[in-house]
């Protein structure tokens, strides 16, 4: 046995090999063009491959040669405001070598192995470094200063460290048992990175969309999944998130879905400043594209390349959070292998592993202490989309016993043009109770009252909505027939939001609670005002409230809320009078 | 290659035969199959390894027996392409169907064509003209855009897709789309209709026909939407046409996806589709659009009928989760006797919003058409609740939307076969309708194009 073998047996992306010696998830070239592919399955001496790239004209006997890695990343400055496919090749450079379309059997480095960078060195000779210890720092893009940490499972005394601009490969420092070490290394994308332990997270990332920061929080090193069927805006709400969400750093992850939208992405992003730095979304950004037609094994890989990415990040003690649009389309490339692999199905085709897979990908989040001793995160955002939008299918099944929070897009509300379209009856979050001790600190002492508060409203709205399916609102009591409005004010007012408005697409906490607070004050004063014997219409007609509905598109606007909700209430009251 | 012929062949199924012993084998490539009685049948290979090679054969395997000799032609499934193919019609395997000689080939090109990669992709931004209202206002179609017509069994599809082919024109501009066309598992009267159609208007010399009918072998579908983009991608990125792909109908297709992964003895995904079925229609879908520094695109309009109706069907499902929208056709409207039944509040198209307004459509479009679906939506909302409490006792407003939508459906819905509205008509007509409701309801309208636009603000 040797690493050479020859290619047994050719079926779509999954190929055999027999006579070569390999280890499960060894990268292995295939053919005479020497395909990319890893080990997912060994058989006595035949081993089985699946392959990153188009097999058609790939015939038995060809060689096949076991590289002895595992399937790895290069991790170092240039990874940020790259696009990679899901094997981590620029999609810049493959346009150079292969033009438009992608064709097979090219390589190419993560990134530009010439370019210089500015490495200053943090830690001097004689030191003592451990493993994931930062060892000096580079200013990668205007916003984020990527540190140069020790590789894990290596550490010892520096003998040499120097400051200057190196290219990622130069060795920057020895250690006296001889270690060298780069600006970049690899590591192996199904293994999670090291950390020192994981803490429960405190702290919300603020997304800047007011039913998920209001009703719905995520916090820093929390998961979320959002499942919705087509049309409903997963796309759009994902893109949200990668816009205007807190987080430092964010690897979106376009997995098997339109070629398009990768390209609408890649348009806007650029021109797009960062509501947090005032400095372009790219200089924090990575971006992960393969497409639907891309090869199904690549966007199987594409996952693990974005998480192992997200966790070099979070290791240098940043917030990161990961989108991954869509999970299902991952799912299904692991259907795809598993039946070429001929296993035993589970449900609906899908390997009986699928659940332990979605589980051990959303464990790759969180909130940790990191091996320097900083703290650091990551959060994970994933699509799903479920078949008819029915989420009883095993996709969306692991995702929901494993995620802490559902935000689940509604194709009814979707049809009503309301968005987000995230249904607020079926939603729901387990952070509020970690969170609330932030929310009270920072925002204000009664918030988690105010959101009971509201959920409650739009409660008691879809029940009394029953009653006016069947007789209509004008036979309701004049109490509830209030309760109606005030609830119509909230999901007109304020959980609608287009994502597309310069102004309205972002909306601090601060602004989500002033907001609320106005339409509880209109409720209130209403009340007031109708048990003094005004009309309900001449309470709800008052010119002041549709100012203020309609001034939440202005800039500014959190420093005139109090202003017109002041208006607002003179006006309510005076409706009394005029009865 | 070598022209050796085996006769190995072990065991015969469905759309499948197996055979041993061969020279190594490459995946994906071609074969030929010699009857007994000299015919000549054409096959792929889907599985090839030491021991048994798989070929899935696209004539059928009608005629075959053990001693059917079976020929390797060492390469991959290619078309010849030249722009001789334009005015032409081929058979579902790329043979001439209409007479004609072969086609003089300029080039072969691989018929799974590879996948545009993300960074070299051009938004799509221009907005075609189909002189149907309900398309141009409310799911505006873009060059470049894969935008499908989710159909049934016995509504008027084909008519609206072939209206559609005639009257498409890029705003301001002559230039003409060639038409791709590729028919999948139709009956031969549907395609006389389509070829008729397309001579009566002349369409038919700027077109290519790749036709499959529903009495040719069923596996030959898998190839004949590749052939047809593999024709479409030639003329469009190497010959700067603009280009047209229709395609009928999807749900064959899909049919006959299922029919060789059955023979194969695959796990099923839902309902019998394979599991890779979305891999597989976004191989075909995602070959619309239109890259950097090529002058001509492709736009993909496929039809697919839906088996009972049924929107969450796999083939509709999987299809929406790869095409930038759909277009909805509804029985309902169909039966009251609208032509075109489009049900606008299903359908959409997600490109819309890079492609109207003042520079390219007008400027109150969006502002115009919101306003259209929301105050149809809320009218067909209200038929459900009039039915139950009576038209008396809705208020002002309900009672206007509800006459509304019977107006949008009769009026802006409704137009004839070969009406072709242009984009000013469509909205002038929208400002009218609207202007039955009260201003006050009509929230979604901008104060400044009402003072523009209104008839009541207009000569």
């Amino acid at each position: 046995m040797s690493d050479e073998g020859t290619i047994f047996r050719v079926s779509g992306p999954v190929v055999t090999a027999i006579g070569m010696e390999a280890g499960m998830y060894d990268v292995v070239r295939v053919g005479n063009e020497g395909l990319m592919g890893e080990v997912i399955e060994l058989h006595g001496d035949k081993a089985v491959i699946q392959v990153y790239e188009d097999t058609s004209g790939i015939r038995p006997g060809e060689p096949v040669r076991n590289t002895r890695e595992t399937l790895s990343v290069a991790l170092g400055p240039g990874l940020l405001t790259q696009i990679y496919d899901g094997i981590q090749r620029p999609l810049p450079t493959l346009e150079e070598v292969m033009g438009v379309f992608i064709t097979r059997g090219v390589d190419a480095d993560a990134f530009d192995l010439e370019r210089k960078w500015t490495f200053e060195a943090t830690v001097a000779v004689g030191d003592e470094v451990g493993s994931g210890q930062v060892i000096g720092t580079v200013q990668e893009t205007e916003t984020i200063v990527h540190k140069i940490m020790v590789p894990p499972g290596k550490g010892g005394i520096i003998k040499s460290i120097e400051s200057g601009d190196f290219n990622v490969t130069h060795t920057v420092c020895t250690l006296e048992d001889g270690t060298e070490m780069q600006m970049m290394q690899k590591w192996p994308v199904r293994t999670p990175r090291p950390y020192q332990q994981k803490y429960a997270p405190d702290t919300p990332l603020v997304t800047g969309m007011r039913i998920l920061d209001f009703l719905f929080p995520l916090a820093k090193g929390g998961t979320a999944g959002i499942p919705g069927p087509f049309g409903s805006g997963k796309t759009v709400t994902q893109q949200s998130l990668a816009k205007y969400s807190d987080a430092q750093i964010v690897v979106y992850i376009g997995c098997g879905e339109r070629g398009n939208e990768m390209t609408e992405v890649l348009d806007e992003f650029p021109h797009l400043i960062d509501p947090n730095t005032g400095k372009p979304l790219m200089n924090r950004t990575v971006m992960i594209a393969n497409t639907s037609n891309m090869p199904v094994a690549a966007r199987e890989a594409s996952v693990y390349t974005g998480i192992t990415i997200a966790e070099y990040f979070r290791d240098m003690g940043y917030d990161v959070a990961l989108m991954a649009d869509s999970t299902s389309r991952w799912a299904e490339a692991m259907r795809e292998i598993s039946s070429r692999l001929e296993e035993m199905p589970g449900e609906e085709g899908y390997p009986a592993y699928l659940s332990s897979r979605i589980a051990e990908f959303y464990e790759r989040a969180g909130r940790v202490q990191t091996l320097d001793g900083d703290d650091g995160s990551i959060t994970v955002i994933g699509a799903v989309s479920p078949p008819g939008g029915d989420i009883s299918e095993p996709v969306s099944q692991g995702t929901l016993r494993i995620v802490k929070v559902f935000w689940g897009l509604d194709a009814g509300l979707a049809r009503q043009r309301h968005f987000p379209a995230i249904n607020w009856l079926n939603s729901y979050s387990l952070y509020p109770q970690s969170l609330n001790q932030w929310f009270r600190d920072n925002i204000a002492q009664d918030f988690p009252e105010i959101r009971t508060e509201i959920s409650g409203l739009l409660q008691v709205e879809s029940e009394l909505q029953e009653i006016v399916q069947l007789v209509g609102s004008d036979a309701l009591p004049i109490d509830q027939q209030l309760t109606l409005e005030v609830a119509r004010m909230i999901r007109e007012y304020f959980l609608q939001q287009n994502g597309f408005h310069e102004v309205d697409a972002f909306c601090s906490i601060e602004q989500q609670y002033a907001m609320v607070k106005a339409i509880l004050t209109f409720q209130e004063s209403a009340k007031n005002a109708i048990a003094a014997g005004a009309q309900l219409d001449d309470v709800v007609n008052v010119p002041a409230r549709s100012n203020l509905i309609r001034a939440r598109f202005e800039k500014g606007y959190i420093d005139v809320i109090g202003e017109m909700v002041e208006k607002m209430v003179e006006e309510i009251a005076a409706t009394v009078e005029e009865n | 290659m070598s022209g050796k012929e085996y006769r190995t062949i072990t065991d015969v199924k469905g759309p499948l035969v197996f055979l041993n012993k061969t020279e190594p084998v490459a995946f994906g490539e071609i074969v030929q199959l010699r009857m007994s009685d000299g015919s000549m049948k054409n096959g792929q290979v889907l599985d090839t390894s030491n021991e048994i090679v798989v070929v899935q054969v696209f004539e059928g395997t009608a005629g075959i027996n053990l001693s059917t000799g079976v020929k390797f032609m060492g390469d991959v499934f290619k078309l010849p392409v030249s722009e001789g193919l334009i005015g032409r019609i081929l058979d579902g395997a790329g043979r001439p169907r209409d007479g004609g000689p072969e086609i003089v080939a300029d080039q072969k090109d691989d018929i799974i064509g590879a996948a545009i990669n993300p960074f070299s992709r051009q938004s799509p931004h221009d907005f075609i003209q189909t002189g149907v209202s309900a398309i141009d206002c409310c799911t505006t179609l873009v060059r470049g855009q894969k935008l499908p017509i989710f159909s049934a069994s016995g509504l008027p599809h084909n008519d609206i897709a072939l209206q559609i082919a005639r009257q498409a024109s890029l705003k301001g501009s002559d230039e003409e789309f060639i038409v791709v066309f590729c028919a999948m598992g139709i009956t031969a009267e549907e395609y006389n209709y389509f070829r008729t159609d397309l001579e009566r208007t002349g369409a038919l010399e700027n077109a290519v026909l790749f036709v499959n009918l529903a009495d040719d072998p069923a596996v030959e579908r898998i190839i004949t939407p590749r052939l047809a983009l593999t024709a479409a991608e030639y003329l469009a990125f190497e010959r700067d046409y603009h280009v047209l792909v229709i395609y009928t109908d999807m749900t064959n297709y899909c049919d006959a996806l299922r029919q060789i992964g059955a023979a194969r003895e695959e796990v099923p995904g839902r309902r019998g589709y394979p599991g890779y079925m979305y891999t597989d229609l976004a191989m075909l879908y995602e070959r619309a659009g239109i890259v950097k520094g090529k002058k001509g695109s492709i736009t993909q309009f496929p039809i697919l009928t839906m088996p009972g109706d049924d929107i969450t069907h796999p083939i509709p499902d999987l299809s929406g989760y790869i095409t930038e929208g759909q277009i909805v056709i509804s029985r309902e409207l169909h039966q009251q006797g609208i032509y075109p039944p489009i049900n606008v509040l299903p359908s959409l198209s997600r490109l819309m919003g890079s492609c109207i307004g003042e520079e390219t459509t007008r400027e109150d479009h969006k502002s115009v058409s919101d306003q259209m679906y929301a105050a149809y939506a809320q009218g067909r909302e209200l038929r459900g609740l009039v039915a139950i409490v009576g038209e008396d006792a809705l208020n002002e407003r309900d009672k206007q939307l509800l006459d509304f939508s019977a107006v949008f459906e009769d009026k802006f819905l409704r137009q004839g076969r070969d009406e072709d509205r242009t984009i000013e008509e469509t909205l002038d007509l929208c400002w009218n309708l609207l202007s039955a409701i009260d201003l006050k309801y009509l929230v979604r309208l901008d104060q400044k194009w009402i003072e523009k636009y209104h008839p009541d603000n207009r000569e």
